[in-house]
């Protein structure tokens, strides 16, 4: 799609002269940075979602909580839209600039402001990095759960913003559940606390309904975390499969036997011999599929599950199983996996990463439409997923400078539509931002999405935060929503063959 | 009251009576159980009764994909049989009130058990709901799904909202299995001690998923593998106990409960030290719930919550003059008013159960 911000279809925009705007922030603002000279502008203008770029009316860089007040004061006066970002890692354009947007760069507030050992908590500014968090909590015998795979750049507040996952999801869950209170900022200017240090606060759950609300509904200034205690022990076994739906089913197996491992991963051939061949990790390159099974806890409870899913795996099929000898080689299995991404980046001069979720049960039925659908569309994909939560991100591999990228983006919009339609979403965790926009149409009503809008205009009425991102227009939708459907080619008629 | 007791989807006629309550501006009060009314700031005398145990039934349950869908009327008896046969279980452990409470109520209310610290709350578990709208609608939100990050999270918003938004029609819920072993046991200990220990334990990586101070003696819950559970009983000590305290704890049945002075529960944060209370003190979730029998006024304890970082809601004895749940900021009571107007405009669901104008 086309994926700048149409006024047509996705709501107007006032015009704001540049200048005009920059003398009235420095005026109402002090000792705010700002940048809108075109070559401070340009490396703001995407985030992690690189094909998108717009450039900003100007970015602003505030360091304290009364900037951004000031700030937001002003843009709800003058009506300037405003979109939030913190490290900019997010992959669904959720952080895309707006040409007549202020974009608010939350990364110098990048202090920890406390860590409570004792209840096991950290509160900590919106910049501080997921990974700086853990390894603050370290030396406590502690640790901060989410680990989304950009967690070595990727802020908590954009962490709070896309409600992000990681490979632990299963047994630690998303953001939304390893997070206790929220300090943020109306667009109005006005400072309010969701949540509480205790596990629950009075009221509707507002801190639910702001995690994953990306930038839609207000902008974080501090968060408090839950701390979790470092597990005993942790090990990992790796299992190879002659056939995806083998891997599949053994899935279905591990949990069903009452195990909830640490982390359940899935990678097929494509993925392993990309994997392999940039990291080395001793992955079996003839497989068609792996799993990577972690298991954490007491050192007696590990021993025993790392038995009992051996003993699951083989009796699934698997053609080998491989406990990691030591901690040397977990890593090593988990480096391959880590690093599936840019391996598949290695193999394809551009790749489209995508992000559905399925039932579990549907795994063998929808990794077999994804097939069919390559073939369709004659793009290969790489299967890289978290099995244990049917959360699956395939990557399109193709050629923009040879003209395949409507291609790629019509294969994606047509795997995340097959992913509904078993009963799945189309964003597991990386966010609707502008990239699944459209999709959105699919995956909810004209009446959901009227409530959504509802509860967006609780927050911001004027509809100034991060407008065209995470919830469409029903113009947008009666425009482009049904496109997909009648676009040929389509998985709809077909599924019951897979 | 037709059906009660045979699971069918009566959604159909809730949804005609909420367009009905819309047209003619007619306040309903939602019930299920009716278990959790002491939990009302007060009743609408003009209210019709919006009855939703006629709408039940277990729709899906496929225990290896670890999530129940079951409509709000299902009763908590039905749906805790259907998960223990599978051996698995509702880790938040919400009150079930000898089983009469519906699964819909439980998410209304959002109370969760002694396991809660350790497991999560009852909104930690909700992956989707179908929501009975202020427009009339019939509306689903998120789905059977592990993560789902695709529009805001209504379905965790409707999850401790007391009806206030819309009717919850139909639940799906992430369930767990349950642990290979558990154990309970009980020490005798000072107050002080007991929190010395507990802080000791929350430290290490002990199997813990209960932990109650009552009448000086510390009840503790060991749940995990065989082996850790063991290793954890060994080094704890203490004699053992039966299991039915963590039952009879979250459903309030313990003498403790039966003094007839009004009992308060206080949500304080983790490692809230030892606090001079007015009355007599059980403290569950490790500390952080601590239930108070008091004859102190609402003021008096919520203060005291208040300046503990946390706050009080009143369980009972009925007093309409007392709103059993704490106060709002000022800003948060703005956000609640706007978000009711605009997803009930017509201020027809629960009104004024949990506070004015909401």
């Amino acid at each position: 799609m086309s994926y700048e911000y149409n006024e047509a279809v996705d709501g107007p925009l006032i015009d704001h002269d540049r200048a005009a705007v920059v003398a009235q922030l420095r005026d109402r603002v002090p000792g705010l940075t700002i940048l809108h000279d075109m070559e401070d502008l340009l490396p703001y203008e995407c985030d992690g979602l690189s094909a998108y770029r717009t450039t900003p009316l100007l970015v602003a860089l505030p360091d304290t909580v009364e900037q951004v007040e000031r700030l937001l004061r002003y843009a709800h006066a003058e009506r300037v839209p405003v979109v939030a970002r913190g490290a900019g890692t997010g992959l669904s354009g959720g952080a895309l600039p707006l040409e007549k947007g202020i974009l608010l760069v939350m990364a110098r507030f990048n202090r920890i402001v406390q860590i409570d050992a004792e209840a096991s908590t950290a509160r900590v500014q919106p910049g501080v990095r997921n990974l700086a968090i853990s390894q603050a909590a370290a030396k406590y015998g502690l640790y901060y759960a989410p680990d989304p795979s950009s967690q070595i750049a990727c802020t908590i507040g954009g962490n709070v913003a896309e409600n992000a996952g990681g490979v632990h999801c299963l047994k630690y869950g998303l953001t939304v559940h390893n997070i206790l209170r929220l300090e943020i900022l109306t667009m109005e200017g006005e400072r309010v606390t969701l949540g509480s240090n205790a596990l629950d606060a009075p009221g509707f759950d507002l801190l639910a309904l702001f995690t994953g609300s990306e930038g839609m509904l207000g902008i974080v200034t501090e968060v408090t975390v839950k701390l979790l205690t470092k597990p005993q022990s942790t090990r990992v076994l790796m299992a190879s499969f002659g056939d995806v739906e083998r891997a599949a089913a053994a899935v279905a197996e591990i949990i069903g036997a009452g195990i909830i491992p640490g982390g359940l991963e899935m990678m097929d051939n494509l993925a392993i011999r990309a994997a392999e061949d940039f990291i080395h990790a001793g992955y079996p390159v003839d497989a068609a599929a792996i799993l990577l099974c972690e298991i954490d806890g007491a050192e007696s409870d590990v021993q025993e599950d790392c038995e009992k899913v051996e003993a699951l795996l083989r009796a699934a099929g698997s053609t080998d199983v491989r406990l990691a000898r030591d901690e040397a080689e977990r890593q090593q299995f988990w480096a391959g996996r880590k690093n599936a991404f840019p391996a598949v980046g290695r193999i394809s001069p551009d790749y489209y990463c995508m992000d559905g979720t399925i039932p579990r049960r549907e795994l063998p039925r929808v990794l077999a439409g994804i097939e069919q659908l390559s073939a369709e569309y004659g793009l290969r994909v790489a299967n890289v997923f978290h099995a244990g939560d049917g959360n699956l991100h395939p990557l399109i591999l193709f050629d923009a400078n040879a003209g395949e990228t409507e291609r790629a983006e019509a294969l994606g919009g047509a795997i995340l539509e097959l992913c509904v339609k078993v009963g799945g979403s189309i964003t597991g965790e990386h966010g609707v931002g502008r990239e699944k926009i459209n999709q959105m149409c699919t995956q909810f009503n004209s009446d959901e999405l009227t409530l959504f809008h509802s509860l967006k205009a609780a927050f911001d009425p004027k509809g100034l935060l991060n407008p065209g991102k995470n919830i469409p227009t029903l113009h947008r939708c009666a425009e482009f929503g049904s496109m997909h459907v009648h676009h040929g080619a389509l998985p709809f008629p077909e599924l019951e063959r897979f | 009251m037709r059906g009660i007791l045979i699971p069918m989807d009566d959604s159909d006629r809730l949804t005609d009576e909420v367009a009905q309550a819309i047209a003619s501006n007619r306040p309903i009060n939602i019930r299920g159980g009716d278990t959790k009314s002491f939990l009302a700031r007060c009743a609408t005398p003009e209210a019709m009764t919006l009855d939703t145990r006629s709408h039940s039934g277990i729709v899906r349950y496929d225990p290896s994909e670890l999530v129940m869908t079951a409509r709000a009327g299902t009763p908590m008896s039905e749906v805790s049989k259907v998960l223990d046969a599978a051996g698995q279980m509702l880790p938040c452990e919400p009150p079930e009130f000898s089983g009469s409470a519906t699964l819909g109520g439980v998410v209304a209310s959002g109370l969760s058990g002694p396991r809660r610290p350790w497991s999560g709350s009852v909104r930690d578990f909700m992956l989707g709901c179908r929501l009975i709208t202020g427009r009339g609608k019939h509306l689903r939100f998120g789905g059977e799904v592990m993560k789902n990050v695709a529009g805001y999270d209504m379905s965790r918003l409707a999850a401790g909202s007391f009806g206030c938004l819309g009717v919850i029609t139909e639940v799906s819920i992430k369930v767990l299995p349950k642990p290979r072993a558990r154990r309970s046991i009980v020490l005798e200990l000072a107050a002080s001690e007991a929190m010395v220990e507990l802080s000791r334990w929350r430290r290490t990586a002990l199997p813990i998923t209960g932990a109650c101070y009552l009448d000086g003696r510390l009840h503790v819950r060991l749940e995990g593998g065989e082996g850790s559970v063991q290793s954890a009983l060994d080094r704890i000590g203490g004699d053992a106990l039966d299991m039915s305290f963590w039952t009879a704890l979250r459903e309030r049945e313990l003498p403790f409960f039966g003094d007839p002075r009004t009992l308060w529960r206080l949500s304080l944060p983790n490692a809230t030290p030892l606090m001079s209370l007015p009355g007599d003190a059980a403290l569950d979730w490790g500390g952080a719930q601590r239930w108070l029998k008091t004859s102190a006024s609402s003021t008096e304890i919520r203060w005291i919550a208040h300046g503990a970082g946390g706050h009080a809601t009143r369980y009972g004895p009925p007093d309409t003059t007392v709103n059993p749940f704490a106060p709002l900021a000022e800003p948060l009571v703005r956000l609640h008013r706007e978000l009711k107007k605009r997803l009930d405009p017509h201020g027809v669901f629960n009104p004024g159960r949990l506070y004015a104008d909401v």
